[in-house]
């Protein structure tokens, strides 16, 4: 690997990534959600044949359409950028990383955009049912893209399927349905199209409250609350049971992430659960790491131990645990891991000099000890952990990682109260009456937002200081290039995507005055 | 069971065949080149957009398809080259991220900044991109100033990272011609899917000009190509020399190649022929085959027949080939079965092509349609 890597370079590469992917994230869910919302109108249209439901979809169709540009033009930089910014990441894991990327594209980028193109175009030149049929594949494939990339993405969370090969310095897939079976990689899918329908149910509620409040195209509007209601209250409930399956996976197979998430700088069993908290440094260090402890916090006693063990006697490890290791609770420490992978990286370095060497004896000692189960399984598996000198390297940003999960978990319970109210208003006909809770609807659609890149800024900056979970450091992956060509590159792209950002938005403002065309 | 050998080739071919698709289909790039000099008045000009615009989508769609596959097929490759050759990419980037917004916004109320700068960004995806896509392809048989250390982790040994490609006659002649190639089918397009007798006059006086542009720099690239030397791979030993005639010889020592290459720069010359002289207005289905067959037979006399695909001109050895960039037998035995199923999504395409062509765009649809770019 490289050793000395530049760590400017490796900072504006994870900046430019992190850009990227946050702008690209601004447009998907609302496609991921709103595709279905379309497809479950445009099913009332044609079950009932009432134009006024075709107007309502074309309403919402527009806005799809301005907002699916934007996403798409996001979206190209990301795939790319895995080849030009993270390479060696890209050799190190192609093998397994590159096939969803593939299958992305030839399954569900073409089943969508092709659809698109007749659900936008289509309207006088298909039969209705071709039609129909064509929004739902639009709703059908952008899900499906979903899929694919958080296979990938799941991945690098907990890399299963594959094993090491010394002769091309990379990760070979050994089984595919480990990899697409990933109980990360699951987790991940459920929770993200769910959480993408909520932020897509209180954008259609936001709008429709405006146009309540303005006292403009009612029917449209309470019809919309009605259908994005029924939607995001359903998505909500999946929202949160997915999200607390997550917890539950990550808690096994990224431990650190889970206990900054939780701030537990202690384990304990009987542990509670922190509703919400504040957080300040405390006295207490972790190497040169300060670790944090809460100014104030709302506890459910017991409740942390019951949801991860199911039993308040199960004991929750803390971050002192994984770092330091607990032998009595079985966790290895930091340094072990280190040793391990050291001795892993050890075995590889002579690979590669008896290869130079040309010394076959060798060569084939050691592709036995690659051929061996235990050394994969208990030395390679940390072979990233040779990157780290000092153990508290391996604890991610604690505060992040707490605000974060806490801040999408009560925002998740806020939108399901949002839903709850707002059919409950709608079903007893008063809901234009509530002049204050419209404005509450109308105000919350930054919150979905809001809650859904912290979903992605806990999964991604609690997985740090990995690129692939324990197997590579975010240093080994990077591409050699100058720091300041990707400083020169970060700068475009903030400037391009936020020249385009605004347009969006301001046509995306005009388009909804302007209203559904009757 | 199929060897690895099998499907590296398999997969070579898969990914050609896509480059070749996606040469034809930057027709629509083409067309966008046109944006400020064909059309004469605003009506033409929606028109033209309009036509291009309801295909964009395949062209974006078959761009990232292609990076997709390459980098599961190739991986080595697609960390090489992209993490290598940086500001190339980057800017090919650039020009198609502009793209994808343009259609949507340049005639929409509240774009901000006017629908001439949209419009400019569908020249410049029309102009810049084809041009650099056809610089970076011409590198896999120029070759590159890179680098792999022992861990394949690349580093280019040039501080332009790829831009210095731009300044060898043969890439720039590679280039140029898929500038024109696109502009050529663009023409085609036009004239075959509106019905507008002005447009199509128009089209057809460009026409003449365009096919001369594209002609010179690929006469020029074909023949150095031909007498240049390549870079051969010893298949047992996995050395990487310089062959004199290399590319010649493929052509010779493939004849099946040879053959597609030649039917396929025989349908674009048709194409144009038809178009000019029989006053056709199909010709777009004989160049836009043509330009398929003859990219896929130029990829394949790039990386079949132990070839290396991407040269390294500063270390010979690290020079890529089919075989030490490839994925592991069982991923790309995995993604065959996959691409079973692209007959199915061209069969999907095909349909929704034809039902949403089936009628010409006229003056009067840009009025009438309630979704119009
Ligand atoms: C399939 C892979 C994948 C997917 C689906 C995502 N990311 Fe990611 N992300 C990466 C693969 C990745 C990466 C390439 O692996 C990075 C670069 C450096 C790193 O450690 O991970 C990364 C870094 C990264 C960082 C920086 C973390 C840090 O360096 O501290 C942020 C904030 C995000 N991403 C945010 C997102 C968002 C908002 C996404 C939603 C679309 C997203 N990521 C999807
Ligand atoms: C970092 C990883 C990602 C990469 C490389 C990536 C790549 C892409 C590309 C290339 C496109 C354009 C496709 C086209 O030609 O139509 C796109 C669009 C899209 N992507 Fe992503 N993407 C990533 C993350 C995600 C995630 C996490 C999701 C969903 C969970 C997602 C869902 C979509 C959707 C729905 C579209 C359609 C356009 C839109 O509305 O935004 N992508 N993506
Ligand atoms: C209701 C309770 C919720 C719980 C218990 C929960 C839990 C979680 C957890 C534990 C993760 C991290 C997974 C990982 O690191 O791999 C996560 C990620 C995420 N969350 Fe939530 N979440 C909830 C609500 C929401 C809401 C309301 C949204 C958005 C509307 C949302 C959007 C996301 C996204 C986009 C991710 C990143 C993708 C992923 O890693 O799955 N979540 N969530």
């Amino acid at each position: 690997m490289i050793e000395n890597a530049d760590p400017s370079l490796v900072d504006w590469s994870r900046a430019q990534f992190a850009l990227t992917a946050i702008y690209h994230w601004i447009f998907v869910p609302l496609t991921l959600g709103l595709s279905f919302i379309l497809a479950i109108m445009e099913t009332i249209y044609v079950k009932t044949g009432n134009e006024e439901w075709k107007s309502h979809v074309k309403f919402w169709m527009t806005l799809f359409g301005i907002n699916f540009a934007i996403g798409v033009a996001t979206g190209i930089i990301l795939e790319f950028e895995f080849g030009t910014n993270w390479s060696n990441y890209s050799w190190f894991v192609g093998d397994i990383f590159g096939a969803p990327l593939a299958i992305e594209g030839i399954l569900a980028f073409f089943l969508e955009s092709t659809f698109i193109a007749v659900m936008f175009f289509g309207w006088n030149k298909v039969s209705r049912k071709v039609h129909l049929l064509s929004t739902w594949l639009v709703a059908f494939g952008s899900n499906l893209s979903a899929l694919w990339i958080l296979v990938a993405n799941g991945w690098m969370q907990n890399p299963v399927g594959m094993v090491f090969n010394p002769e091309t310095a990379r990760n070979e897939m050994v089984s595919f349905w480990a990899v697409l079976f990933n109980q990360a990689a699951v987790d991940k899918f459920l929770h993200t199209i769910s959480s993408s329908y909520v932020l897509a149910a209180v954008f259609v509620l936001s709008i429709s409250s405006w146009f309540l409040i303005r006292r403009r195209h009612e029917l449209m509007a309470q019809r919309s609350i009605l259908v994005a209601g029924v939607f995001g209250i359903l998505a909500s409930v999946m929202t949160a049971y997915t999200g607390d399956e997550s917890a539950r996976t990550v808690s096994r197979v990224q431990p650190l992430k889970f206990a900054a998430m939780e701030a537990l700088t202690e384990g304990k069993s009987d542990a509670g659960l922190i509703a919400f908290g504040l957080l300040r440094e405390s006295d207490e260090k972790i190497g040169d790491r300060v670790m944090p402890e809460f100014i104030f916090r709302i506890e459910i006693p017991g409740l942390l131990s019951v949801l991860t063990g199911g039993d308040r006697d199960v004991y929750v490890p803390g971050i002192k645990d994984h770092v330091n290791g607990n032998m009595s609770k079985g966790i290895m420490s930091v340094p072990e891991k280190a040793e391990r992978g050291r001795f892993a990286k050890g075995v590889l370095t002579d690979y590669k000099r008896a290869r130079m060497t040309g010394d076959t004896t060798q060569l084939n000692a050691i592709k036995k000890i690659f051929a061996d189960k235990e050394f994969q399984e208990d030395y390679f598996r940390y072979f990233g952990y040779s990157a780290i000198d000092k153990p508290e390297e391996a604890i991610p940003n604690i505060a992040v990682s707490f605000y974060s999960f806490h801040i999408m978990v009560m925002l998740g319970f806020f939108f399901m109260l949002l839903f709850g109210l707002a059919l409950f208003y709608l079903f007893r006909g008063t809901l234009q009456g509530k002049r204050w809770f419209l404005w509450i609807l109308l105000l919350s659609l930054p919150l979905p937002y809001i809650s859904s890149q912290l979903g992605w800024i806990l999964a991604e900056m609690g997985r740090q200081p990995w690129i692939i979970q324990d197997l590579m450091h975010v240093d080994q992956g990077v591409s050699q290039i100058t720091s300041g060509s990707v400083l020169t590159t970060f700068i475009l792209f903030a400037l391009l995507f936020t020249v385009l950002l605004i347009s969006e938005i301001s046509i995306m403002i005009r388009q909804i005055k302007a209203g559904p065309k009757h | 069971m199929v060897s690895h050998l099998f499907l590296q080739h398999y997969w070579w071919f898969i990914v050609s065949l896509l480059a070749g698709l996606l040469v034809f289909l930057l027709f629509v790039q083409g067309g966008q080149s046109f944006v400020f000099s064909l059309p004469r008045t605003a009506l033409q000009k929606t028109m033209i957009v309009n036509a291009m615009g309801r295909k964009w989508e395949f062209t974006f769609t078959t761009l990232v398809t292609f990076g997709g596959a390459f980098f599961a097929s190739f991986p080595l490759f697609y960390a090489t080259s992209f993490g290598g050759a940086y500001w190339v990419w980057i800017a090919i980037l650039f020009c198609f991220v502009i793209q994808a917004v343009a259609y949507e916004y340049r005639s929409k109320p509240g774009n901000i900044y006017g629908q001439n700068t949209f419009d400019a960004f569908l020249f410049i995806n029309g102009s810049l991109g084809p041009l650099l896509l056809g610089i970076a392809v011409a590198t896999f048989f120029t070759g590159s100033n890179f680098t792999l250390n022992r861990m394949n982790q690349v580093r280019w040994d040039t501080s332009w990272y790829g831009l210095e490609a731009v300044l060898s006659v043969r890439n720039l002649s590679l280039g140029l011609a898929v500038l024109f190639l696109a502009r050529v089918n663009g023409l085609l397009f036009i004239i075959k899917s509106i019905g507008d007798e002005d447009i199509i006059s128009q089209s057809r006086k460009a026409l003449i000009v365009n096919s001369v542009l594209f002609l010179v720099p690929f006469l020029y690239f074909v023949v150095s190509l031909l007498v240049s030397p390549g870079f051969a791979v010893d298949r047992s030993t996995g050395i990487v020399a310089v062959e004199e005639f290399k590319y010649l010889h493929n052509f010779l020592e493939m004849p099946l190649v040879l053959l597609l290459f030649l039917a396929g720069v025989i349908g674009v010359l048709y194409g144009i022929g038809a178009t000019l002289l029989a006053r056709a207005r199909g010709g777009i289905w004989f160049s836009g085959t043509g330009t398929v067959l003859a990219v896929l037979a130029l990829f394949l006399v790039a990386g079949y027949n132990g070839t290396s695909f991407y040269p390294s001109l500063s270390d010979l050895q690290s020079s890529l080939t089919i075989y030490n960039s490839s994925s592991s037998s069982f991923t790309l035995r995995n993604m065959m079965y996959v691409s079973f199923i692209i007959p199915l999504v061209l069969a999907y395409i095909w349909y929704a092509w034809k039902a949403l062509t089936a009628k010409k765009i006229t003056q009067d649809e840009m009025s009438s349609e309630d979704h119009v770019y």
